[in-house]
């Protein structure tokens, strides 16, 4: 838990930590160990993560050979249709099976949020690195930029962005790397500053070795730990994000299938009690971030230890 | 301790500063050209400049800058390009109706996040722990809209017992208006709950390991009053503040859920302006929810510091 006063020469902005999705990590530096591994198959709740995540990813690889139907194709005679033998989670407006939908659906959010996630620990783990270790008015200036970009909400900073420069594939992957890039700056940072006063990096320095060295070579294999639980972390949040751009119309843009822009597309009609059109895009939505999450608690639980 | 709070209000605006840099970069210098943006690709180049004179956007960025920030500052904050109208019309009602939502959600939330996290803490380690932690977790990493729609399928389509809508038909008492916004809220109590109970949780458990419980125990007082004298004044000072940080991010949240109940707040304004591609009002948007977010955080550390000496020193922790 991150409450307590965070003290340091710079205070952050905040000594409670920030809303529920940054600073609610506990850096608790290590290296990731090979009994971690063993420990990881045998908790239930990573197995069951594990288990939803393949399943979704089977459908965004394989999705459009097993669907029943052709999730873009509309069928004028059976529009809004509820769930039947035929269609066993219904038609939506258009006609198309929602079923076919949501197995394919499941494609563009599955490529666009490990993309996004992976950018942003790349650069969140690179500027927490140069933060904590060359610290001074690197650190200074870097940290209030990093507090300013995250005084909104990530979705709101995301979308500011996504609007600002368009909607596409690798747009998306972009903007939220980066965004999500600030988030892992200031975990690892702070996992540095830990580092830093330990002898093996006077022995560094005094051996010679460069600057970069230091950072990824010295100091990056003890801070793997918070780095691959933030990543695990984000990947969750990542997903939420995405889903809450397409369903604002700013992601996955139709006629792709897509849970988000699915729901964005059908929601008008809840009130006339078509149901199954956007319950089921939620439901995949939901078990998607849920199982993403067990799977980063179980991660961090094991390495917490 | 005068000095801790100067500072934390100077960084607060400094923050504030950076922040408008960085929402008039993405609102105003990033789309590029917005006389283009406005009338489209067809437009000819000639009616593109015109609207780039209008509109002021043909002055180099620091000079537009200064205008918006120092407007902003005399508290003009720029005309509508979709409704030729000051935003500030369209903003300050928008910012009511989140207000009246949030405070809702927040009505509910906060007790029961409390409850929530205490009686986990003092299960601690058992089946009930486990639920409520676990339930308290998964509901707040499920998008907004999502739980919205499980909501609204439950409560309004298959047992009707409350409207699909959050916008109460005008004139309504304020009894309806509240009926109309409690399914609205729902889903942002479901993101707050986890988070709110697993403060509450942990000052909860920190209490009871504490020595003065321990003598309060021993000195024969019966576990109730241990409980409400002791463990719950102490372990809710920091859940409390956590609390008031949780305020410009119930803002974030309600900019989804505003969307799915067609309430007209600000997340619905924004969300319009940018599809409209009304800049002007989508910055002001944008730079409010900072503003809310950044004064809910330094207002909260200000709070902490009060309630907690220990943090005066600007010291140790």
């Amino acid at each position: 838990m991150s409450v307590g006063p965070a003290v340091e020469e710079i205070p952050e902005a905040s000594p409670l930590g920030r809303g529920g999705a940054a600073g609610a990590l506990d850096v608790s530096a290590g290296r990731i160990r090979r009994e971690h591994l063993h420990q990881l198959v045998r908790t239930k709740t990573f197995l069951a993560g594990a288990l939803i995540l393949a399943w979704w990813v089977m459908c965004a690889i394989f999705g459009q050979t097993f669907a029943p139907f052709k999730a873009t194709s509309p069928n004028l005679l059976s529009f809004n249709s509820a769930p039947s033998a035929a269609h066993w989670f219904g038609t939506d407006a258009l006609g198309r099976d929602v079923l076919s939908r949501v197995v394919v659906g499941a494609r563009d959010i599955l490529k666009i949020a490990p993309l996004a996630t992976l950018l942003g620990t790349l650069v969140g783990t690179t500027i927490g690195l140069a933060q904590g270790y060359i610290g001074g008015i690197f650190d200074l200036v870097v940290g209030r930029v990093v507090d300013a970009a995250l005084a909104l909400p990530t979705v709101i900073v995301a979308f500011l962005f996504v609007v600002a420069v368009g909607t596409s594939t690798l747009t998306l992957v972009l903007v939220i790397g980066l965004v999500f890039g600030l988030i892992i700056a200031r975990t690892v940072r702070a996992a540095v500053l830990q580092e830093r006063e330990l002898d093996y990096l006077d022995a560094a320095r005094l051996r010679g070795e460069t600057t970069v060295h230091v950072m990824f070579v010295e100091i990056l294999p003890n801070v793997m730990g918070p780095v691959l639980v933030e990543f695990t972390v984000r990947l969750g949040y990542a997903v939420f994000t995405i889903a809450t751009l397409s369903f604002l119309g700013f992601g996955v843009q139709p006629p792709t299938p897509d849970w988000g822009a699915d729901i964005a597309a059908n929601y008008q009609y809840l009130a006339a009690g078509y149901w199954w059109e956007t319950l089921f895009p939620a439901l995949a939505i939901a078990s998607l971030v849920i199982a993403v999450n067990l799977l980063g608690d179980s991660i961090e639980a094991v390495l917490a230890q | 301790m005068l000095r801790y709070a100067l500072k934390r209000t100077g960084l607060a605006l400094l923050t504030l500063l950076l922040l408008s840099v960085i929402v008039f970069l993405a609102a105003q210098v990033l789309p590029g050209n917005p006389g283009r943006a406005i009338l489209g690709p067809f437009a000819s180049q000639q009616a593109v400049a015109v609207l780039d004179r209008k509109l002021g956007v043909d002055h180099p960025l620091v000079v537009q800058y200064w205008r918006w920030v120092s407007g902003v500052l005399r508290g003009s904050l720029g005309t509508s390009y979709q409704f030729q109208a000051p935003v500030s019309s369209f903003l300050f009602p928008a910012l009511g109706h989140s207000l009246k939502l949030a405070a809702v959600a927040f009505v509910i939330v906060v007790p029961l996040g409390i409850l929530g996290g205490v009686t986990a803490a003092l299960h601690r380690g058992g089946p009930i722990d486990r639920v409520i932690s676990v339930s308290g977790l998964s509901l707040s990493t499920v998008p907004e809209f999502v739980s919205g729609i499980v909501v609204i399928v439950v409560f309004a389509i298959e047992l009707k017992v409350l409207p699909v809508t959050a916008d109460a038909p005008p004139g309504s008492s304020p009894l309806t208006q509240l009926r109309y916004l409690v399914l609205p809220a729902v889903p942002l109590v479901f993101i707050l709950f986890g988070y709110i109970a697993r403060m509450a949780r942990a000052g909860t458990v920190e209490a009871l390991g504490s020595d003065y419980v321990r003598t309060a125990t021993l000195k024969g007082l019966p576990r109730w009053l241990v409980i409400r004298r002791h463990v719950l004044r102490n372990s809710l000072v920091p859940t409390v503040t956590v609390i008031a940080t949780q305020t410009g991010y119930l803002i974030g949240g309600l900019f989804v859920i505003e969307n799915l109940f067609n309430y007209p707040g600000l997340g619905r304004l924004i969300v319009t302006a940018a599809t409209d591609k009304d800049f002007p009002m989508l910055e002001a948007g944008v730079l409010f929810i900072g503003i809310v977010y950044i004064a809910a955080t330094l207002l909260a550390d200000l709070f902490y510091m009060v309630l907690n000496p220990r943090t005066r020193v600007g010291g140790a922790s």
